[in-house]
């Protein structure tokens, strides 16, 4: 590895408290496409969003398994200063820019302790509020639409899957550029 | 810092139409940005996003020692530093009071250590910290309602093991507290619980309100803010996401009924409010006001306007 690393926030208790809100945000209300500020100057294939919501949310407790590549991985560990894990399984991130992992390889949690579940950050190629997938449940008035480019093929079925295990089940955030939005496990899904 | 100052200059400032106010020129130096170290601000977020999607689930997290005692509104605090940032406006109630020495003295700590604008104004204020109340006014999406929770356990009285109690969650058995609600009518002929009223979030958890009045149960029902409960001494964080479902129990045949003083704020007139009854004498003498100081300022201010 001969690259040199690049810088992560700029101002770290600032930039991490935006990007939270954000991913709250999203969290809150299923579907909701929220953009980050600016984000880090992460090495590719690390999108801006997917690399700010990593910096804000990880550190030393969070295992994380990605797909990046070396340089990024580095990046992480360095900023960060978590562990990466080679199984996604035993990850409490899991960052995916190509396919991602069958969600059934992921932490569920436990009934008694479901928040021990994985967190998936998927990058996609384009994210929007209009058409695409219905999206109802917990923090959506009547229904979002969704657009989501570049979702893997069968997620729909695969995230029927995992709300079946409610209140066991991934949550996902999605990211595309500097946009993100996230699916919870209460997250009811339909296409078109 | 003494809290019988700060009452009288926050009152002084509030009697002169000052509503909103700044933090002494930005965010004190000497302390990281919201008080908290970022680690632990990670450790809670990421507990808070884990809440919000598994709606009314109880979340333990590492519970940090604050510049207050627990009982004070610890957990409520380090939800709010969490979560609060520079853009933020923030208005601190306790039960209902802008005015109260826990409120006055958790506003000053955050414009102090973020330099974020406080207001008493319900509209106005995207974070509202609360210790037992709902606000009167309702609430609107890009709010954030956070409660200070003394005990999240809604179970705890009726089973002292927190080993039982998260089996119960699991399996959501809540035949135990069905029975103390029925052995409540059968005592009294009616269900004898006016405060810290147990709901169904999502159909699936049973969650402590915190303290409220029943009265406020209903405003938690597809409420469009969201609402984010801290309890610091218990080390647990829960949320309940906008629009979601918040069912007080009940029974088809005992339905559940807020309870609410039959009388008008003695100041306002309201009819709608939440009362307190205040003593004003030692001769039985005793008034109505609402508990929503800044509903009832402002109802006040109309009526003023209005004649």
């Amino acid at each position: 590895m001969s690259a040199t690393l690049t810088a992560g926030f700029a101002d770290p208790a600032l930039d991490a408290q935006r990007c939270f809100r954000a991913v709250l945000e999203a969290m809150a209300r299923p579907g909701r496409v929220q953009r980050i500020a600016a984000g880090p100057e992460a090495p590719p294939p690390l999108g801006p969003a997917a690399a700010t919501v990593l910096l804000t949310l990880a550190d030393a407790d969070t295992p994380v398994w990605l797909d990046a590549g070396p340089q990024a991985a580095a990046w992480l560990r360095f900023h960060a200063g978590c562990p990466i894990v080679a199984a996604p399984g035993e990850a409490g991130f899991a960052l995916a820019c190509g396919a991602p992992p069958p969600l059934h390889d992921l932490a569920p949690g436990s009934e008694e302790e479901p928040q021990r579940s994985a967190t998936l950050i998927l990058q996609v190629a384009f994210l929007a509020e209009e058409g695409g997938w219905r999206l109802t449940g917990p923090g959506i008035e009547h229904e979002h639409r969704l657009r989501v480019d570049g979702a893997p093929p069968g997620f729909a079925a695969d995230w029927a899957g995992n709300r079946a295990l409610f209140p066991r089940g991934i949550d996902l955030i999605l990211c595309a550029g500097d946009r993100l939005a996230a699916l919870p496990r209460t997250t009811r899904l339909e296409i078109g | 810092m003494s809290a019988t100052q700060t009452r009288s200059a926050e009152g002084a400032a509030a009697a002169g139409g000052e509503h909103r106010s700044r933090g002494p020129a930005g965010p004190d130096a000497g302390y990281n940005f919201g008080y908290l170290d970022e680690n632990t601000k990670r450790m809670i977020r990421r507990a808070l996003l884990k809440a919000v999607a598994i709606p009314g689930h109880q979340v333990p997290f590492g519970s940090r020692e604050m510049p207050l005692p627990y009982g004070w509104g610890t957990g409520g605090i380090q939800v709010t530093a969490a979560v609060i940032g520079p853009d933020d406006t923030l208005k601190v109630i306790d039960q209902g009071a802008d005015d109260t020495t826990n409120a006055v003295s958790i506003r000053r700590f955050f414009a102090r250590v973020t330099g974020v604008e406080t207001t008493e104004r319900t509209a106005e204020a995207t974070i509202i910290q609360t210790r037992h109340r709902i606000p009167e006014t309702p609430l609107h999406e890009g709010q954030v309602l956070v409660y200070q929770v003394p005990m999240p356990e809604p179970l705890f009285r009726l089973e002292p093991s927190v080993t039982e109690t998260r089996r119960m969650h699991a399996l959501a058995d809540y035949s135990l507290m069905h029975v103390k609600l029925y052995e409540d009518i059968v005592r009294h002929g009616h269900i004898a619980t006016s405060y810290n009223y147990p709901v169904m979030v999502n159909g699936r958890y049973l969650m402590s309100p915190s303290p409220i009045p029943a009265f406020d149960n209903p405003k938690m029902h597809r409420m469009p803010a969201l609402q984010l409960f801290g309890a610091g001494r218990e080390k647990r964080i829960y949320a309940v996401p906008p629009w979601t479902e918040v069912r007080s129990l009940d029974f088809e045949d005992h339905p559940f009924e807020p309870v609410r003083a039959d009388a008008a704020c003695a100041l306002c007139g309201s009819r709608e409010s939440y009362l307190d009854e205040v003593v004003t004498d030692d001769r039985g003498g005793r008034m109505f006001v609402c508990s929503d100081t800044d509903y009832c300022h402002t109802r006040q201010a109309r009526r003023e306007a209005a004649e």
